[in-house]
C-alpha cells in the first residue's frame, strides 16, 4: 500500500516524510526522521519518555499517528536548547543531578517546559501531579522536583 | 592501595560538579539501546511462548521464510546446546546449560514469554507478520507458579535432571527445589533457651520488576570472516561478549561489544536475552539486526527478583538483647535455578552482632520468567521479615526500636553469621543519624505511624581496569569498563582530578568497548566507583610516576629527587637543585620530547569493598476506609564511606527508597490461573509516580572504607533493603495490625482492618 | 490499515457504514492506537473524526453545554465555564491518564471504548448527558448511560458514531462531583468510580439525585437506589449509610488484577459516600 506523504513543522523546520498509516509520531520521530531523542518506554501512554508537543499541547507521541502531522506544528526535545544556550530546566537538571540514567529526561524536560508555560510558579505539588505520566525508575522524582521549582524560580528572575 | 591522608583538603573528591555526560542527557543526544542505526539494517523480534509449560512437539518456519522481506528466522536449533555448567557472575552463579535454554527454549517451554523463535526481516511490521506465520506445535503440560505449591510432592517437575543440592544424602527423585544452603552461627537452641521472649512471623514477598524506562536493545553485526561486532544496552559489555560468545560458538576475540548508554538496569541488564539472538540472526542473513523489546517482553520474559516465602524467628532478653536468630527462605528462583536466597540467607541478620543464628535458604524452580539481579538481590527479602521481627521485639519490650538495634548493633569486630570479622562499619552511625534528625521530633496524627528499619549489604569488587591516555594539552581521556548507569563517570573524572591535581573538566571520560580495555567485570554490586575509582587512581598514579620520570629527565636529577605535589612536579628539597616547577599541563606539552606518549594503565581485582549500611524512618498515613497508605515523610540515612559526588550518592539513596516503596506498597506480579502473567505493562505493573511520594531526605554518613584511596563504600544497594520493613512497621504502628505479606496494597490492607474491627478479633 | 480523516459527518458516516466491521472510529486515539499495537484490533479501515468542526467545539446551548466527541480532557478543563458549572464532569475527564493522555483523550472516545472503569462515564450519566448519535438513518438522541451494554460493546449501530454530548442546564442549589478510588495518585485505571449529582430544595433538603457507579458492574450504571437513599435526607449519617449500603448492593464486579468482588463492593459504599458529601457542598454553595 502507498506510504502517506506528509508535510509538518518540527522544531520549527518544515519537514517531509512518508509513513504507514500504522506508524506513530514517535516511530516517524525515531525511525523516519531519526531524531532519537524521543524515548520508547512503553509504547502504550504509560510512561512519557516519548513526551513531545503538538500545536503546543503535551502528549504521547507513541498515542498519536503519523497520518495525524500534516500542518502540525511539533516540538521535541532536539528542539529545546536555543542555539548553544541550553533551556533553564536543561541547566537545572544538569546543576541539581535530576538526571542518573537519563532514559526519562528528554520526555520529562519537555514535560516540565510545557507546564511552565502554562503555570510559572508552580507549586510542589503542581510540579509532582503534571509529571505523574513521567515515569523515572532512578531519582526518585526528589532532584527533578527540585530542578524544575528551581528552574521555574529563575525564570519568574529573568522575565521580571 | 594507599588511602590518602584524611586531614588533607580535597579540591574535588566530596564537591558537586557538573557531571560530563549531563549535556548529552538532556538534549537527546545521548545514545542508548534502540537509537543506533546501521546501514542495511534488518529488524528482528522474538516469537514467545503463550503458555507458561509445554513440550515443544514441532515448530515449522517455512512459511515465515517465505515471507517476502524476511532474511532470517532461528530456532533454538540454531545454536549450541551447552552442557551443564556454573561459573560465578559478581554475587551469583550463572549455568550456560540454562543460559542457553532461557535464551531460546529447546526441549521444552517453561514460562509464558519464553523464547521460541526469531525472525529478521526488513522492517518491524514484516518481522511482527512472520512471526504468526510460525507454527509451533505444543504438548501443554501441567505448571507451578506458587513457591508452596512447586515444593509439594505432587508438584509439576519443570527439570527432570535437578536434584535438590546441599541435603544429604542425595535425593531420589527430581524435585523444584534446586538447592539448600545453610549459614550457622553458635547454637540456636541454647539462645532460645536463654530468651525471654520469643517472635516468630511468616512472611510473604511478590515477585516484583527492575522496571528500568528503556527496554532491552541491541543491535548486531556478524562478518562473513567470522568476527562480530555488539552494540547493547547492558551494565557489563564484557560479561555480555563472554556469554555471547559461549552461547554462538565463537572465540571471545572475535566479538566485540559496545555499551551503550544504558536507561537504567538495577541487576536487571546483568544477563543476555536479545543479544544471542541478533547475533545468530545477523549470522544467518549476513546483514546487521536490530533488535529492542517491547515493555510486554520486558515484563514476560526479563529479569523480575524473586518472590519468596520467609519464616523468622527471633528470641530476646527482657533488657533488649538478642540471643537467638533463625530464618528459612524459600526464594522462586523462575524456571531456572538461581534466585537469590544465598546473599538473602547470608545477609538476613547482618546488621547485629549475634552469638546464635542459623538461617536457610532453599532455591526453588516455578513457571516464572527467570530472575535476574535486583539491587541487592535477596536483601530486602530477608531482611524485610528479620526487620519486622525486630520492630515487634522493640514493641513487645517496650524499648524504642532504634535503641534497641543500636543495643544489638554490629560494629567493628562484630563476627558475621555468614563468615567475615567487620572492619570500620557505619551501622550505628546511621542509626545516630535517624535520632538526630529533625524527622524524629514530627508529631504523628491520626490514623499515622512512624517505621523504623535498618539494612545492610555487602558490595563487591572485582576484576577492573581502566586507562588515561594524556593530551598535550594538558587534557586527559578516562577509559572505563563499567557502564556508567547513574553518574559514575563524573565520580571518576573527580578522583583522577584530585589525583592529576587538574581541573575535572580537564579530564573526559568514556566507556570503552572490549577491544579497548582490558576484562572489566560489570556495574553491579556496588562495584562500580569502589572498583573503577580504585582503577582510575591507579591509572592517574602512574601518570604521575611517569611524569616524575620526565620531570627528573628534564632536569637531569634523580627519580627520587622529584615530587609531586598539588599537580607539579617539583624539586623534592634545595638539595636536587633550583627548577621552577613543572606543571602536569607543562609536561604534557612537552611529551612528545621527553619520552613519547603519557599513558596509565591499571589492570587490578579490587578487594576489600566494604559493607555499607542503612537506617531508613518512614512516617505513613492509612486511610481506613479503602486501605491505602500514603507515605508522609521519609528519612534515609546511608553510609556511603566517602561521598565522592554527594549529590549522585543522594540519588541512588533516593532512588532506591522510591523502589522499596513500590515494593511495599503496590508491584507485584499477577498470574492467571492458566500460568500467563495478567499486569505485564506499567499501566498494571504499578511502578511509583511522582505524586505518590514525597521528597525523600537523603542523609549520608561517612565512615571511610580503609580498603579504597578515598575510603569509598558502593551506595547502589543498600537503600533499596530498609523501605520494606520500615513501611510495613509504620503500617502497623498506624493500625495496631501486623503486616507481613507485601505489598500492602489497599485490598489487602483494608481486609486486615474490617478483620481486626470484627469483635472477635478485638477479643 | 487505511487511514480515512473525513471534513463532514455525512462523509464520515459513509465511511464507517461502507467499511463495516472492519472499520474503526478514531477520536483521540489513546485507546485504539494501544489496541492496535498489541494486535488486539485490526481493523482495515480507521475514521478520523477529528476533522469534523461539529466534533471539536464547546458550544452553550439551551442554558447547558454542547460537547463535541472529540475535544480533548484538556481542551473541555481549559474552558472558561463549563468547569464551573459541572464541576464533577470536568474532574472525571480530568482523571483519565497524565496530562499528556488528557492532551488527546475524548469524551467521545472514552465512552464508547466501553470500559466498565472509564472515568468520565459516571461523571457524565450523574449530569444526565445526553449523547446525539449520527448515522446512515440520521441522527438520534440517547442517555449516556444506554450507550454501553457490556465490556467492549456498546449500542451504536453500523455506520453510527458520537457526535456530541449535551449537558443540561444546571439547575439553581444544585452540585456534582466525581471520585474514583485507585491504588496510586494517578494513572491507574479506577478500581471504583462514583458520580454524584444533587439539586437541593431551599431548607438544604435533596430534592432529585444522580449517582452513577463504575467499575464495579459490566457498564458504568445509575443506581436508583443510592439516589432514593439521598432525596429527601440532608446527607446525615443515617442516609449515607443507606446511600453506602445502597452502593454496595448495585456491586456486580469481578475479580482481577485490579481490585477483588469484596473489595471493590465495599469501597464501592465508601467513594459514593465522599462523592456525595462533595457534590452536596458544592450545592449548598461552600
Amino acid at each position: 500500500m502507498a506510504r502517506h506523504h506528509i508535510t509538518t513543522h518540527i522544531n520549527g523546520d518544515e519537514v517531509e516524510f512518508l509513513c504507514d498509516t500504522e506508524q506513530t509520531l514517535l516511530d516517524v520521530l525515531r525511525d523516519e526522521l531519526h531524531l532519537t531523542g524521543t524515548k520508547e518506554g512503553c509504547a502504550t501512554g504509560d510512561c512519557g519518555a516519548c513526551s513531545v508537543t503538538v500545536d503546543g499541547r503535551l502528549v504521547c507521541s507513541c498515542l498519536m499517528l503519523g497520518v495525524e502531522l500534516e500542518g502540525k506544528q511539533v516540538s521535541t526535545i532536539e528542539g529545546m536548547a536555543d542555539g548553544e544556550r541550553l533551556h533553564p530546566l536543561q541547566s537545572k537538571f544538569i546543576e541539581h543531578a535530576a538526571l542518573q540514567c537519563g532514559i526519562c529526561t528528554p520526555g520529562v524536560l519537555v514535560a516540565a517546559k510545557s507546564l511552565l508555560e502554562r503555570n510559572p510558579d508552580p507549586t510542589e505539588i503542581e510540579v509532582r501531579f503534571w509529571l505523574a505520566g513521567n515515569l523515572c525508575r532512578c531519582t526518585g522524582y526528589d532532584k527533578i522536583v527540585r530542578a524544575v521549582l528551581d528552574a521555574a524560580a529563575d525564570m519568574r528572575g529573568a522575565a521580571a | 592501595m594507599t588511602t590518602n591522608d584524611e586531614n588533607k583538603t580535597l579540591k574535588w573528591v566530596g564537591s558537586r560538579p557538573n557531571r560530563p555526560d549531563g549535556v548529552d542527557k538532556v538534549t537527546g543526544r545521548a545514545k542508548f539501546g534502540a537509537d543506533l542505526t546501521l546501514p542495511n539494517m534488518l529488524h528482528g523480534r522474538v516469537l514467545r511462548s503463550p503458555h507458561a509449560h509445554a513440550h515443544i512437539v514441532s515448530i515449522d518456519t517455512s512459511k515465515a521464510e517465505a515471507l517476502p522481506g524476511v532474511h532470517a528466522v532461528i530456532t533454538g536449533a540454531d545454536l549450541p546446546l551447552l552442557a551443564s555448567e556454573f561459573v560465578p557472575a559478581g554475587e551469583a552463579m550463572v549455568n550456560y546449560g540454562d543460559m542457553c535454554r532461557n535464551v531460546i527454549a529447546r526441549e521444552k517451554v517453561l514460562y509464558d514469554g519464553h523464547a521460541v523463535a526469531a525472525v529478521a526481516a526488513k522492517s518491524v511490521q514484516i518481522a511482527k507478520q512472520a512471526l504468526k506465520l510460525i507454527e509451533v506445535e505444543y504438548d501443554v503440560l501441567p505448571h507451578v507458579i506458587d513457591v508452596d505449591e512447586a515444593i509439594a510432592p505432587d508438584a509439576p517437575v519443570l527439570h527432570d535432571h535437578m536434584f535438590t543440592a546441599g541435603v544429604e544424602p542425595k535425593p531420589e527423585k527430581p524435585s523444584n527445589i534446586a538447592k539448600r544452603v545453610e549459614f550457622k552461627l553458635g547454637d540456636i537452641e541454647v539462645g532460645f533457651a536463654a530468651a525471654d521472649i520469643i517472635i516468630e512471623r511468616d512472611f510473604n514477598t511478590e515477585t516484583v520488576h527492575q522496571g528500568y524506562i528503556e527496554p532491552h536493545a541491541c543491535v548486531a553485526n556478524f562478518s562473513e570472516d567470522g568476527q562480530a561486532e555488539l552494540w547493547c544496552c547492558t551494565q557489563g559489555h564484557f560479561v555480555v561478549r563472554g556469554y555471547c560468545a559461549r552461547l554462538l560458538g565463537m572465540e571471545v576475540s572475535k566479538l566485540r561489544v559496545t555499551a551503550s548508554e544504558i536507561g537504567g538496569g538495577f541487576g536487571g541488564k546483568t544477563v543476555v536475552y536479545l543479544e544471542p539472538l541478533a547475533l545468530a540472526l545477523s549470522r544467518k542473513a549476513n546483514r546487521p539486526v536490530k533488535m529492542v523489546m517491547s515493555r510486554e517482553e520486558v515484563f514476560r520474559a526479563t529479569g523480575p527478583t524473586s518472590g519468596a516465602k520467609v519464616w523468622v524467628k527471633m528470641g530476646a532478653k527482657k533488657d533488649g538483647t538478642i540471643t537467638a536468630a533463625q530464618c528459612e527462605l524459600k526464594f522462586q528462583a523462575g524456571a531456572f535455578q538461581g534466585s537469590p536466597m544465598q546473599p538473602g540467607a547470608m545477609c538476613a541478620f547482618a546488621p547485629y552482632d549475634l552469638e546464635n543464628v542459623k538461617a536457610v535458604g532453599y532455591d526453588v524452580v516455578t513457571n516464572r520468567p527467570k530472575v535476574a539481579a535486583y539491587r541487592a538481590p535477596g536483601g530486602p527479602i530477608s531482611e524485610f521479615g528479620v526487620e519486622s521481627v525486630v520492630d515487634e521485639i522493640a514493641l513487645l519490650i517496650g524499648m524504642d526500636p532504634i535503641e534497641l538495634r543500636l543495643l544489638n548493633g554490629a560494629q567493628e569486630g562484630t563476627q558475621a553469621a555468614y563468615g567475615p570479622r567487620f572492619g570500620p562499619i557505619g551501622m550505628k552511625e546511621t542509626l545516630f543519624a535517624l535520632q538526630n534528625s529533625e524527622h524524629m521530633q514530627q508529631p504523628l496524627g491520626p490514623n499515622q505511624g512512624r517505621g523504623i528499619a535498618s539494612g545492610f549489604w555487602f558490595n563487591i569488587g572485582g576484576d577492573t581496569c581502566a586507562n588515561i591516555n594524556v593530551s598535550d594539552d594538558g587534557t586527559v581521556a578516562l577509559a572505563l569498563g563499567t557502564p556508567d548507569i547513574g553518574g559514575s563517570r563524573a565520580s571518576m573524572s573527580m578522583m583522577v582530578a584530585e589525583e592529576l591535581g587538574i581541573d575535572v573538566k580537564d579530564v573526559r571520560p568514556m566507556i570503552a568497548d572490549t577491544a579497548s580495555l582490558g576484562y572489566t567485570f560489570l556495574t553491579g554490586g556496588s562495584r562500580a566507583t569502589y572498583s573503577s575509582g580504585m582503577a582510575s587512581v591507579q591509572a592517574a598514579r602512574s601518570i604521575i610516576e611517569q611524569m616524575r620520570e620526565r620531570a627528573a629527565k628534564t632536569w637531569d636529577i634523580p627519580l627520587e629527587a622529584v615530587e609531586w605535589e598539588d599537580g607539579h612536579a617539583r624539586p623534592a628539597s634545595s638539595n636536587a637543585g633550583e627548577f621552577e616547577p613543572l606543571s602536569f599541563a607543562d609536561i604534557a606539552r612537552t611529551m612528545a620530547k621527553t619520552g613519547g606518549p603519557l599513558v596509565g594503565s591499571a589492570a587490578l581485582n579490587a578487594q576489600g569493598a566494604g559493607p555499607s549500611f542503612a537506617a531508613h524512618m518512614v512516617d505513613v498515613e492509612v486511610d481506613p476506609g479503602t486501605g491505602r497508605v500514603e507515605i508522609l515523610r521519609y528519612t534515609a540515612v546511608q553510609d556511603a564511606g566517602r561521598a565522592v559526588h554527594p549529590s549522585y550518592v543522594e540519588g541512588q539513596v533516593q532512588g532506591g527508597v522510591v523502589q522499596g516503596i513500590g515494593w511495599a506498597l503496590n508491584e507485584e506480579y499477577v498470574y492467571g490461573d492458566d500460568g500467563t502473567l495478567q499486569n505485564a505493562g506499567f499501566l498494571d505493573y504499578r511502578v511509583p509516580v511522582c505524586s505518590d511520594v514525597p521528597m525523600i531526605d537523603a542523609k549520608i554518613v561517612e565512615v571511610p572504607n580503609p580498603r579504597h584511596p578515598y575510603g569509598v563504600r558502593g551506595v547502589g544497594e543498600s537503600p533499596i533493603i530498609p523501605p520494606m520493613a520500615a513501611i510495613a512497621n509504620a503500617v502497623s504502628a498506624a493500625t495496631n495490625i501486623r503486616f507481613t505479606e507485601l505489598p500492602m496494597s489497599p485490598p489487602k490492607v483494608l481486609k486486615a482492618l474490617d478483620e481486626a474491627a470484627l469483635p472477635e478479633a478485638a477479643e | 490499515m487505511r487511514y480515512e480523516s473525513p471534513q463532514s459527518v455525512d462523509d464520515a458516516i459513509g465511511l464507517l457504514a461502507n467499511g463495516g466491521a472492519g472499520a474503526r472510529v478514531m477520536a483521540g486515539g489513546t485507546d485504539l492506537l494501544v489496541q492496535l499495537r498489541s494486535g488486539m484490533l485490526e481493523p482495515e479501515l480507521v475514521v478520523d473524526i477529528k476533522q469534523i468542526e461539529e466534533t471539536r467545539v464547546i458550544t452553550e446551548e439551551s442554558g447547558g453545554f454542547r460537547v463535541g466527541a472529540a475535544v480533548a480532557g484538556a481542551e473541555l478543563n481549559e474552558h472558561p465555564r463549563l468547569p464551573k458549572i459541572w464541576p464533577g464532569v470536568a474532574e472525571a475527564f480530568d482523571l483519565i491518564g497524565s496530562v499528556q493522555i488528557q492532551g488527546r483523550a475524548t469524551m467521545g472516545g472514552n465512552l464508547c471504548n466501553a470500559s466498565p472503569a472509564a472515568d468520565s462515564v459516571p461523571g457524565m450519566i450523574a449530569a444526565g448527558a445526553i449523547a446525539t448519535v449520527a448515522g446512515p438513518k440520521g441522527r438520534r438522541e440517547l442517555p449516556v448511560e444506554d450507550v454501553c451494554t457490556g465490556p467492549g460493546r456498546t449500542s451504536l449501530g453500523s455506520g453510527e458514531f458520537i457526535v456530541s454530548f449535551f449537558l443540561p442546564e444546571r439547575p439553581a442549589r444544585s452540585g456534582d462531583a466525581y471520585l474514583r478510588f485507585i491504588p496510586r495518585t494517578e494513572m491507574d485505571i479506577a478500581v471504583v468510580g462514583a458520580g454524584v449529582s444533587l439539586t437541593l430544595d431551599e431548607s438544604g433538603v435533596v430534592a432529585a439525585a444522580r449517582v452513577a457507579l463504575g467499575a464495579v458492574a459490566p457498564t458504568a450504571m445509575l443506581v436508583q437506589d443510592c439516589s432514593s437513599a439521598l432525596v429527601g435526607t440532608s446527607l446525615d449519617d443515617v442516609a449515607l449509610q443507606a446511600l453506602s449500603a445502597a452502593a454496595s448492593a448495585a456491586c456486580n464486579p469481578i475479580n482481577d488484577k485490579r481490585g477483588t468482588i469484596e473489595y471493590r463492593t465495599k469501597v464501592a459504599g465508601v467513594i459514593a459516600q465522599r462523592t456525595a458529601k462533595i457534590a452536596y457542598s458544592r450545592a449548598k454553595g461552600e
